[in-house]
């Protein structure tokens, strides 16, 4: 048992219904309990889907246990397909449904139902969303996909889009549109808005374009093993990334390489006014491709230094820790948010780039944050265009990441006028939505005594600093003089700058800071 | 209603009995206001992943306040041997509890992984209680999908505590069900006004407030999905006080009309207290419901509540229900709003959402209230719809909150002739 709060993923039974709810003339029969039909929402509400999940629950109850549940499930398949006339289906068991043992695959053959029924064997109790998504996937695919003669012209497929999806809707248009400037059409996008006549005619395409690995990989990599489809290994997230894709392609197809239109990202990143994010201290964590494709784009594109990167999905454990090693920072893989927050705590970035759950721990820490991606709330499903995928996804990275932060001219007054009385640190960036607050207190009355800073004593609420739970060594203290020299640097360095000084101290062996350590420890950290 | 037609209630109609898919919530979801409620209580659900899902999807951001509720995740090695449950829970019980010290009350709640694999939780619950007491109380009950729905979670709840109430012999009023801060202390000022009391509640807002019953206790309930509570209370010698629930202004009226008797109070007193607070929400309601009067509403199964405001929607605000799904129809407790709801809609039991759903459609009905997993896909059919769970987590009871109850069916009524043109036309 483990006791838990918060899940990054839900359980595999949800990944086969984003492929399901992804897909159109295809119905899947579910045996599970009352109650597990609150996945629906997920789908009516974060993504705002206008129709029902193409999902039949057994919805079985306990006075049915003692009975015959076998035949409930089986009822339930020969209802759904006489109502909804699926071209396929697709039937498993839920976690509870797991546990009595009725064989949904086995029975649902036993009804000889004239379309393909295709058995689902999702293990609940020790794999999660993502893998439920990329194995039912997979057994579509399989069971569906037949050897068919290359179109005329070159086409690919697009696979992985699922529904719940971040942001898969904008990036399915973004690629579609980028791979037709190489003159290459789509044969046919998978499962999102794809039937299962769709994916019999998967053979037709050149090569195939894995979108997400968490969702398709196992797909593509059947694809390329029977059909002799080539897949694309580069994730286009971000500039660099899109230029490598395209090279990808080309190299897969002979193609001539598109021009590059509509790009705005690079010269944002160049123009003056990006100067000041270089090396703003970054902390990454989301699925495994978006973390990794953040963190190319952090440290090579906009200039920010990444401190930390981690994952939920284990699935992408590897390639993460080779991408964490190049970056010289430790990969993180877990599932367990409350080691996130720790691990954010102790990094004190100036921004994090993560889930739903690492925007609301930067809440709490005070810390700037921008989404990048799954699980995610209904905000991020926006009304806009918004793909992170392409060179239109670059220019949308820009724009989220960068808002959060205090911008350039902003940063410089408020270090300016950090004295002033309207205009102090503690008001926060002008943009988050926080009230700015006037300082409470008589400007005079310490100034004589503090020798500068005219309020020694308080700590605005939502520093940094007051979030790192412990000094270095536990035994390091800070003299007044000290303390008030702090307090002097910007508050958006402040909690590096302090962690750094506790540090040098301990490493000295110095038990009491002074305003000399404080100096001593900056020029040793000087970059 | 005209005078001269003498009323016929819908105590004898047939009841429309379904068994098929059903679109409800598990009684795990109680836990989300229940915790709220009891102020230190821990809600421990032992289950799957896909509980904490759930609980995850429907407590939406309040999740991260601290929330006094987790899941246990049953994992693979849990299901090879049972005898290892027990030890895997008391090492994650202690880990919580030296987390959180502030716990007073600890709830084992069941699931359907537990259930189904047979996990005695009752003694797990008895044996913890053992360990842990006595800072800490340790009880248990089920919120899984195949024994409760939705609401039944609290019923379910509240039930188990009822055993382990202390004894008394004092003549007290109890009144049973959660109910938000604000309304509950409404409740207990017009009470203290009528003469009524000592008044206890349950559940009570913290564990050292308990309230103690015996054969003299009186207790009436404030909510309609209290049947086993209900019964364990019987069992331990109380009298129930039979009242419609206190919905409207009529139906908060005949709940403290029928305090009044079962405590010999008096009437006219009890009415002088009842007067100002009575006038104020009919006119309230009065104003909301110019919006509602003459509409059609068709209800599916959620909470138990349906029948209870489909009456207040009937007779205070003009409505005319089409059908009233209930996911389970408690013959005794709703007895006396049946006889309240005006002859004419189907009433039924349980659920097949697809043959209901088709009725939904053929019905066409002016507002249909719903969950949120058929909420969008029947507005995108062209159907007007009030999502149901906001009528749980809202107050809503007695007269202070009559309006706002009528404004959440007025609401979307008034935005879709707000964004429809040839509506305004």
């Amino acid at each position: 048992m483990k006791l838990t709060l918060w899940t990054y993923e839900g359980p595999p039974h949800v990944g086969a219904m984003r492929v399901a709810t992804a897909m159109k003339g295809l119905h899947y029969v579910l045996h599970a309990p009352q109650g597990d039909t609150y996945a629906d929402l997920l789908f009516t509400m974060i993504e705002r889907r206008n129709h029902r999940p193409p999902v039949t629950y057994t919805t079985f109850q306990a006075r049915d246990l003692g009975a015959d549940t076998a035949n409930l499930f089986k009822d339930a398949a020969r209802d759904a397909f006489t109502r909804f006339q699926p071209q396929a289906m697709i039937v498993g068991a839920s976690c509870t449904a797991e546990l009595i043992q009725d064989d949904p695959g086995g029975l649902a053959e036993a009804l000889n139902l004239p379309c393909p029924v295709i058995p689902l064997d999702l293990p609940s109790y020790s794999r999660k969303e993502n893998f439920g998504a990329d194995e039912t996937f997979f057994q579509i695919v399989k069971v569906l996909a037949k050897p068919l003669p290359r179109s005329e012209a070159v086409t690919c497929n697009l696979i992985g889009p699922t529904a719940l999806g971040f942001r898969h809707r904008d990036d399915v248009t973004e690629l579609t549109r980028l791979l037709a400037t190489m003159g290459i059409a789509v044969n046919v996008c998978a499962p999102l808005d794809a039937t299962p006549a769709d994916i019999a005619r998967l053979g037709a395409a050149h090569f195939n374009v894995l979108m997400y690995p968490e969702t398709a990989e196992t797909a593509a990599r059947h694809l390329e093993k029977t059909l002799g489809q080539p897949f694309t290994r580069v994730v286009p997230i971000g500039t660099h990334a899109t230029r490598d894709f395209l090279a990808e392609v080309a190299t897969i197809t002979g193609l001539a390489l598109p021009p590059e239109t509509g790009l705005r990202q690079p010269w944002y990143a160049a123009s003056v006014d990006s100067t000041y994010l270089t090396g703003k201290r970054v902390y990454i964590f989301g699925d495994g491709t978006h973390a990794i494709a953040a963190a190319r784009i952090a440290a090579k594109e906009i200039g920010f230094e990444v401190v930390g990167l981690g994952a939920y999905n284990r699935e992408q454990a590897r390639s993460l820790r080779a991408a964490a090693k190049a970056l010289g920072v430790e990969p993180l893989i877990t599932d367990d948010y409350l080691e996130v927050e720790a691990e954010i705590a102790r990094l004190q970035p100036e921004l994090i780039l993560g889930t739903q759950m690492e925007r609301h721990i930067a809440k709490r820490l005070g810390i700037p944050c921008a989404v990048i991606s799954a699980p995610v709330h209904v905000q991020d499903f926006p009304a806009r265009y918004s793909p992170q995928m392409g060179y239109e996804g670059a220019n949308v990275i820009f724009d989220t990441w960068v808002h959060p932060l205090v911008m350039g001219l902003e940063e410089h007054l408020l270090t300016m006028f950090r004295e002033d009385f309207e205009f102090h640190d503690a008001a926060g960036p002008s943009h988050h939505g926080a009230k700015a607050s006037a300082r409470p207190e008589p400007l005079v009355a310490m100034a004589g005594a503090s020798g500068g800073d005219i309020f020694p004593e308080r700590m605005p609420e939502r520093m940094p600093e007051r979030m790192t739970a412990e000094p270095v060594t536990g035994e390091v203290i800070w003299l007044a003089d000290a303390e008030r020299e702090l307090k002097k640097i910007p508050f958006f360095v402040r909690g590096k700058a302090k962690r750094n000084t506790e540090k040098f101290a301990a490493d000295k062996g110095v038990t009491a800071i002074s305003v000399d350590t404080l100096y001593e420890a900056k020029a040793h950290y000087a970059r | 209603m005209s005078l001269d037609t003498p009323f016929r209630s819908c105590t004898d109609t047939p009841v429309l009995k379904e068994r098929g898919q059903r679109e409800v919530f598990c009684g795990l979801t109680g836990i989300i206001w229940l915790h709220r409620k009891m102020q230190d209580a821990f809600f421990l659900v032992v289950g799957s992943r896909t509980c904490a899902h759930l609980l995850q999807a429907a407590a939406g951001v309040m999740i991260f306040a601290e929330p006094r509720f987790g899941t246990a995740i049953l994992e693979e090695k849990d299901l090879a041997g049972l005898a290892d449950a027990n030890t895997e829970l008391d090492r994650e019980v202690a880990r919580l509890l030296s987390r959180r010290p502030d716990i007073r009350q600890l709830f084992l709640v069941g699931s359907c992984p537990s259930e189904v694999i047979k996990i005695d939780l009752a003694r797990a619950a008895e044996r913890l209680d053992g360990i842990h007491a006595p800072n800490v109380r340790v009880l248990n009950f089920s919120g899984s999908g195949i024994e409760t729905t939705f609401t039944e979670g609290e019923d379910a709840c509240l039930a188990a505590m009822v055993p382990a109430l202390p004894a008394t012999d004092a003549a007290e009023l109890l009144v049973v069900g959660a109910l938000p801060d604000v309304v509950e202390d409404q409740m207990l000022a017009l009470l203290a006004a009528m003469g009524a009391g000592p008044v206890r509640t349950l559940p009570a807002r913290r564990s050292t407030d308990l309230p103690a019953v015996g054969a003299n206790t009186r207790f009436i309930l404030v909510q309609p999905f209290l049947g086993a509570t209900h019964a364990a209370l019987i069992k331990r010698g109380a009298v129930p006080i039979p009242a419609p629930f206190p919905f409207g202004a009529e139906g908060s009226t005949l709940w403290f009309h029928a305090v009044a008797d079962a405590l010999g109070l008096d009437r006219a007193k009890v009415d002088a207290t009842l007067a100002a607070p009575r006038a104020r929400a009919q006119k309230s309601v009065a104003a909301v419901a110019e919006t509602l009067r003459g509409k059609r509403v068709f209800f599916f199964p959620d909470s138990q509540l349906e029948i209870p405001l489909a009456r207040f929607l009937a007779r205070e605000c003009g409505m005319i229900p089409v059908e009233v799904g209930t996911p389970y129809l408690h013959r005794e407790l709703m007895a006396p709003e049946l006889a309240l709801l005006p002859h004419g809609p189907t009433i039924s039991e349980g659920q097949d959402v697809e043959l209901q759903l088709d009725r939904a459609r053929a019905a066409r009905a002016d507002l249909t209230v719903c969950g949120l997993g058929l909420a969008n896909p029947l507005e995108a059919e062209g159907l007007t719809t009030k999502w149901a769970i906001e009528l749980v987590f809202t107050p809503v009871h007695f007269y202070e909150q009559a309006a706002d109850l009528a404004g959440l069916f007025a609401r979307p009524l008034r935005r879709h002739a707000l964004l429809t043109p040839e509506a305004a036309e």
